[in-house]
C-alpha cells in the first residue's frame, strides 16, 4: 500500500491549473492577433468607407428592419410547414425503398426516380419549374399562391435528401436486430416500427438537423416566385435606397435561426458520441 | 408421425454455390435437450435459423408438433411465436429497457395487456436473478446478465421449444457459468431445447442426445456419455481431440 503524499498531490493540482491558465492565455492572444489582423486589413482598405456606408449604414438598417422582420414571418412559417411535410414524406419514401414487398414494386420504382431526380436538380430550378409550371397548366384545384407553390417545391427537393438520410439510418441498424425482433414473434412491420426505426432515427438525428438548417436558409429561394418574404423585401428595399444594409439585416435574421440550430446539432452530436461509447442511455 | 416436438427431415440449404446443410435429420422430443456440436462453420447457426424460419430451406421438411412449418403456405410469424430463439451475440434491443425488451413480444405479438405483460416480465426477471435491473438499458449490464435477459425475453412468450445458438461463446469465461446454470434450471423444469454449443462438459451433463454436425450432415449422434468417451466416426474423434488439445473438454 502506498499513498501519494499530500504535498505531491497539491503540486500536481497546481501544475494542472497553471497549464490550464496558460492554455486560456494562448487562446486569447492568438484570437486577438488573428481577428484583429483581419479587421485591420479590412478597415484600412481603400474601399472600406464606401463599403461601410452601403452595407453597414445604421440609419438604413433602422428604417428597413421592421419590414424585413415582418416579412421574415413568412419564411419561418414556410420553414416549419415544409419541414413537417419533409420529415413525414422522407420517411415514407425511405420505407418504400427499403421494403421488399413485391406489391410495392411500382411505388419503389417511383420513389427511386423521385430521389434520383430531385437530388440531382438544383433546388432553385425545382422552385422555378413548380412555381411557374403548375399555374401554367391552368387546372382548377391546383394551388396558385406562390408561397404554397414554393413550399411544395422545397418539400419535394428536401424530401429526397431526407429520405436518403433515413435510409442510411435504417441500413446502419445491424440485420441481427431485425432477426431478433422476428424471432420473438413480431411481424415485419412491427420489427421495422418497434425495433429498427427507433434505432435508425436516433442515429440520424444529427444529419436530419443539418438538413433542417439548410432548408431554413433555402426558404429564401421562394423569393424568385415573387412573394414578399424577408430576402425579397430586403432586396426591394436595397434597390430603392441604393444601399445594401437591408440585405445584412435579412442575413442577421436567418442567422438568428440557423445558429441556435447549429449549436443544438453540436450538442446532439456530442450526446450521440456518449451514447455509442455507452455512457448515456439512448 | 413421431411424438417429437421438433423434427427435421432431409433439410438442405445452400448459400449461393456453397451447400451448408446436406440433408439433416433430427428430432427433439418433449422435455428433451439435444446438443448440436460441430466445428465452426459446420452449419449449426444456419440449421437453427432455418428451423425458426429466419432463413428459407431448399429442400426437406421441419415439423413442429407434427405440423409442417416449412410449407410455403405456412405463416412464419405464427411459427416463430411458438418458438424461442437466443443468439450468440444476445441481440437485445439497445433502445429499450430490460423490462421493455422482455415485455415487447407478449404485448405486441401475443396481445397480452400491457400492464400484465410488464408484470409477468418483472416476475420472470426476478426468477432469473435480474430483479432491480428492469429499468436499465442493456449496455449497462455485463455480458452474462445480457444473455440471461435474452433468455428471459425468449421465455416470456412461453415457447414450445427453445433454440439456443452458442449462447455462451461471446462471453468471458467467468460469465459462462451463470448462463449455463440458467439453462440447467430450464432443463430441470422440462423445457424442450435444441442447443448448439461449444461447451462439451455442459452438453455431456444436460443433453439427452448429442448430434455431431460435420460437412453439412449429422454424421454421428447418440448418448452423450458414449459420444464423448467412445465416438465411432473418425471425424468425431478428430473434432473431440482438437477440443481436448484446446483444453475445452
Ligand atoms: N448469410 C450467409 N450468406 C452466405 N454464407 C453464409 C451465410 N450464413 C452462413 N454462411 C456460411 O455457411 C456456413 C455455416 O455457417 P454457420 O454460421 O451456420 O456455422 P456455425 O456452425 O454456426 O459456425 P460457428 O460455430 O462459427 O458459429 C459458413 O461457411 C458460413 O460462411
Ligand atoms: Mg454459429
Amino acid at each position: 500500500m502506498t499513498t501519494v503524499p499530500v504535498d505531491r498531490r497539491a503540486a500536481r493540482e497546481l501544475a494542472r491549473r497553471r497549464k490550464a491558465r496558460r492554455g486560456t492565455l494562448i487562446a486569447v492572444v492568438s484570437s486577438v492577433v488573428v481577428l484583429g489582423g483581419l479587421a485591420a486589413i479590412v478597415l484600412t482598405s481603400s474601399g472600406w468607407p464606401a463599403v461601410k456606408s452601403t452595407f453597414f449604414s445604421w440609419s438604413a438598417f433602422k428604417t428597413s428592419f421592421p419590414d424585413i422582420l415582418k416579412a421574415f414571418w413568412i419564411d419561418v412559417k414556410l420553414f416549419i410547414a415544409v419541414e413537417a411535410v419533409v420529415l413525414v414524406l422522407g420517411l415514407v419514401i425511405a420505407l418504400v425503398r427499403t421494403t421488399r414487398a413485391p406489391a410495392l414494386f411500382p411505388l419503389r420504382l417511383l420513389s427511386t426516380l423521385w430521389v434520383d431526380i430531385l437530388r440531382g436538380v438544383p433546388t432553385i430550378l425545382v422552385v422555378y419549374l413548380i412555381g411557374f409550371g403548375i399555374p401554367a397548366l391552368q387546372l382548377s384545384g391546383l394551388p396558385t399562391d406562390p408561397v404554397v407553390l414554393g413550399g411544395i417545391a422545397l418539400a419535394m427537393s428536401y424530401s429526397a435528401y431526407v429520405a436518403e438520410v433515413y435510409r442510411a439510418g435504417i441500413h446502419s441498424v445491424h440485420p441481427s436486430q431485425r432477426a431478433a425482433a422476428l424471432a420473438v414473434g413480431l411481424t415485419q412491420t412491427q420489427a421495422m416500427r418497434r425495433v429498427v426505426l427507433p434505432q435508425a432515427v436516433r442515429r440520424v438525428l444529427a444529419p436530419l438537423l443539418n438538413d433542417f438548417i439548410s432548408l431554413q436558409k433555402d426558404v429564401a429561394l421562394v423569393s424568385v416566385l415573387g412573394p414578399l418574404e424577408a430576402f425579397r423585401v430586403a432586396q426591394i428595399n436595397a434597390a430603392e435606397n441604393f444601399n445594401y444594409t437591408p440585405l445584412i439585416a435579412a442575413a442577421l435574421l436567418y442567422l438568428a435561426v440557423t445558429v441556435p440550430l447549429a449549436r443544438m446539432l453540436d450538442r446532439m452530436q456530442a450526446r450521440s458520441r456518449d451514447v455509442t461509447s455507452g455512457t448515456v442511455p439512448l | 408421425m413421431s411424438d417429437a416436438v421438433l423434427e427435421v427431415r432431409g433439410v438442405t440449404k445452400s448459400y449461393g454455390d456453397v451447400q451448408v446443410l446436406r440433408g439433416i435429420d433430427l428430432a427433439v422430443r418433449e422435455h428433451e435437450a439435444i446438443a448440436l456440436i460441430g466445428a465452426s462453420g459446420s452449419g449449426k447457426s444456419t440449421l437453427l435459423r432455418c428451423i425458426d424460419l429466419l432463413d428459407d430451406i431448399d429442400d426437406g421438411d421441419v415439423f413442429l408438433d407434427g405440423e409442417v412449418i416449412t410449407d410455403p403456405a405456412c405463416e412464419p410469424v405464427q411459427v416463430r411465436r411458438r418458438l424461442g430463439m437466443v443468439f450468440q451475440a444476445f441481440n437485445l434491443f439497445p433502445h429499450m429497457t430490460i423490462l421493455e425488451n422482455v415485455a415487447l413480444a407478449p404485448e405486441r405479438a401475443h396481445g397480452v395487456d400491457r400492464r400484465e405483460a410488464r408484470e409477468r416480465g418483472r416476475e420472470l426477471l426476478a426468477r432469473f436473478g435480474l430483479a432491480g435491473r428492469e429499468d436499465e438499458y442493456p449496455d449497462r449490464l455485463s455480458g452474462g446478465q445480457q444473455q440471461r435477459v435474452a433468455l428471459v425475453r425468449a421465455l416470456a412468450t412461453r415457447p414450445r421449444a427453445l433454440l439456443l445458438d452458442e449462447i455462451t461463446s461471446a462471453l468471458d469465461p467467468e460469465l459462462v457459468g451463470e448462463v449455463l446454470s440458467l439453462v440447467r434450471d430450464l432443463k430441470a423444469e422440462g423445457m424442450t431445447m435444441l442447443i448448439a454449443t461449444h461447451e462439451m462438459g455442459f452438453a455431456r451433463e444436460v443433453a439427452n442426445e448429442v448430434c455431431f454436425l460435420h460437412d453439412g450432415q449429422i454424421i454421428e449422434h447418440g448418448d452423450p456419455e458414449r459420444m464423448f468417451t467412445a465416438p465411432e466416426r473418425e471425424e468425431t474423434q478428430r473434432f473431440l481431440r482438437r477440443l481436448l488439445d484446446a483444453r475445452r473438454l
